[in-house]
């Protein structure tokens, strides 16, 4: 078995300047982490904020070992945006990761990273994206097991990708939920979404945690956490993983995966140290075992929510 | 503008017909399209009659195919394509990449349109989808703007259709798991969106509470009329305050800028509601019908009296105009 690939995903969050660099800066010292995504995939908007910073950032990740993918937008809706991902897929010598068919489109003749967000449900599709040069392929969260079991068999050359931590981007849409629940217009939202550092908690009427709104996006409000399936995962063929960055100390989320994916410590010591980390995480893996997304099956001797 | 009209059985089909579209789309019995519901859709013979009587009156018929295979059934959907060939559909409705590619090698001849689950929302996915697979239509995503539209249709080699009336996504199509997060059945993966199989209704004192496998959609008062729980049309809480937080629950209705839509350069207009009976059909075909004939002749278009068929009986025109978003 080739050894498991570690991925910091992108921030989805609009953390500000000073966050996000830190972040990077954490992470360019961080052994566990093998590739890391920079680049933002929710809101254009939020672009113009930390773009500056982002050849500064790149280069010393780059430096310092890291295998450094620019993910690109999820929903691309007006010339502006088009002409942005006409951009960025023509940027050399940069690792892309395509979240929307214009950018897969135009990245086929070069190595690239197919994201989360394309539609990837079978072999067919897979092997398309596979043939034109995906070099990795990060499956949608949707999948459950037996699908990524069988795309796994239909493999050639690409690595797989699941994602193994954090919330689950579950929608995108041209309206901003973040801006609307304070009474503002997209045009003019004020970055409100940048106040919450992990996303806008959305309750139920009757307060049961449901979903969590960023932006255009809205997302699990459970964490997905498939720790107690990595060793199955791995087994099928799936060699890449994501975590998705949160607001807690995510080099000792990775340190925990890294551990597990190298079978140094088992799951439920993963989980129990996750649970002891200052922020309130439900964790589900529905999904994976083709039950509602937001149930746990591997409760790991832990009160399941 | 092509009227294009939904129908879930054959008596919608000839009340669509007859009620003057252009032409019908309808689907297979299976989870080869997104309204797999029970006791829907068309078996092959009943698609059969359907396309042998829609060309009778001149109206054409096309058939979606647009959900996403699932790995290792894949060939129930190439199943549909062959079949839908053979019938002699007028346009095969697409979202999947491997389907795609399964009915441009298999079918050179047939014309292909994508899919609004496909969610190709601007002009480089577009291209993509016409450069590599030849589709000769795609229709729009619920996430752009009139002008937006206008201007895509200045850039691209394809035409357009765009949704004019019926139920509305909030959430572009084709990128939305919200469903399967609380029932574990999705658009994509199962045709479906808040399947009533997990729907429940609950009497809570003197209110009404609807919910969607574990989660509580709405809670109404007496006063209030009781909707489906469709997840993103619910009430929520967040930030402190209760609220429609992604959509009320409206309806699409486009009446009012059938005019502008044309202007903008769309070929054809769709109206949702596979899932709807034939009266309702009716109805809403004939409005629109008698709209676009007196657009046709140069009048304007009158506002339809179909409000009282929206649900929640109040409509938008949504992400057409900016103000939406």
């Amino acid at each position: 078995m080739t050894k498991s690939r570690l991925i910091m995903g992108p921030v989805l969050f609009h953390w500000d300047e000073n966050r996000k660099r830190d972040f990077y800066a954490q992470i360019a010292d961080e052994t566990d982490i093998d590739t890391v995504h920079v680049g933002e995939v929710v809101c254009a908007k939020r672009m113009p904020f930390f773009d500056k910073h982002l050849p500064d950032v790149i280069e010393r990740l780059q430096r310092a070992g890291k295998e450094v993918v620019l993910s690109t937008l999820a929903l691309v809706m007006n010339s502006r945006e088009n002409a942005l991902i006409n951009e960025i897929t023509q940027m050399p010598d940069l690792l892309i990761e395509a979240n929307d068919i214009s950018a897969a489109g135009l990245l086929a003749d070069r190595p690239h990273v197919i994201g989360p967000y394309i539609n990837i449900y079978n072999e067919s599709t897979f092997s398309y994206f596979e043939s034109r040069a995906a070099k990795r392929i990060s499956l949608p969260w949707e999948l459950p097991l037996s699908s990524i079991s069988q795309l796994c068999e239909t493999r050639k050359s690409a690595e797989i990708e699941v994602q193994v931590f954090g919330r689950m981007p579950l929608a995108i849409s041209a309206r901003c939920y973040s801006a609307r629940a304070q009474g503002l217009h997209k045009d003019g939202c004020r970055y409100v979404c940048g106040e919450q550092l992990d996303g806008m908690e959305v309750a139920t009427l009757d307060d049961a945690p449901f979903l969590a709104v960023n932006g255009l996006q809205t997302l699990s409000n459970h964490y997905v956490e498939l720790s107690d399936n990595i060793g199955e995962l791995q087994d099928a063929g799936v060699s890449a993983f994501r975590l998705s960055p949160h607001s807690l100390d995510m080099m000792e989320v990775a340190q925990l995966y890294r551990q597990l994916l190298d079978r140094k410590i088992d799951a439920g010591e993963l989980r129990r140290n996750l649970q002891e980390m200052p922020l309130q995480m439900a964790f589900s893996d529905g999904f994976l075992h083709g039950l509602p997304g937001a149930e746990l099956r591997s409760t790991l001797g832990q009160r399941a929510e | 503008m092509e009227l294009v009209c939904p129908a879930g059985t054959p008596a919608s089909l000839h009340a669509a017909v007859d009620a003057g579209a252009d032409v019908v789309y309808c689907g297979f019995r299976d989870a080869t399209n997104a309204r797999n519901f029970p006791g829907l859709n068309f078996s092959r013979d009943e698609l059969r009659n359907a396309v042998e009587h829609a060309h009778k009156h001149d109206v054409h018929v096309y058939l979606a195919c647009n959900t996403y295979p699932q790995a290792g059934i894949e060939h129930i959907w190439h199943a549909a394509i062959d079949d839908a060939v053979a019938i002699g559909v007028d346009a095969i409705i697409l979202a999947d990449i491997g389907l795609l590619r399964y009915a441009r090698d298999r079918h050179p001849d047939a014309r292909l349109h994508l899919s609004v689950q496909a969610s190709a929302s601007n002009e480089e996915a577009i291209k993509f989808y016409h450069r590599e697979f030849a589709v000769r239509r795609v229709v729009l995503p619920r996430v752009l703007s009139l002008e937006e539209i206008a201007y895509l249709n200045s850039r691209i080699p394809v035409e357009t259709e765009v949704f004019a009336f019926g139920g509305m996504c909030v959430m572009a199509e084709g990128r939305c798991s919200l469903s399967s997060y609380a029932t574990g059945e999705s658009p994509n993966m199962n045709g479906v969106c808040s399947p009533a199989a997990h729907v429940r209704y609950e009497e809570r004192d003197d209110m009404t509470v609807s919910r969607l496998g574990d989660f509580t959609i709405n809670i109404y008062d007496q006063d209030e009329k009781v909707g489906y729980p469709t997840l993103c049309k619910g009430r929520f809480r967040a930030m402190d305050k209760s609220g429609y937080l992604f959509e009320e629950p409206t309806s699409l209705d486009v009446t009012g800028m059938l005019p502008e839509l044309a202007k903008a350069g769309v070929t054809a207009l769709k109206i949702e509601g596979r899932q709807r009976g034939k009266a309702y059909i009716s109805q809403v075909v004939s409005a629109f019908r008698a709209s676009l004939d007196r657009i046709a002749q140069g009048k304007l278009a009158e506002q339809t009296s179909l409000n009282t068929l929206s649900e929640g009986q109040s409509d938008t025109t949504g992400a057409y105009r900016r103000g939406w978003q």
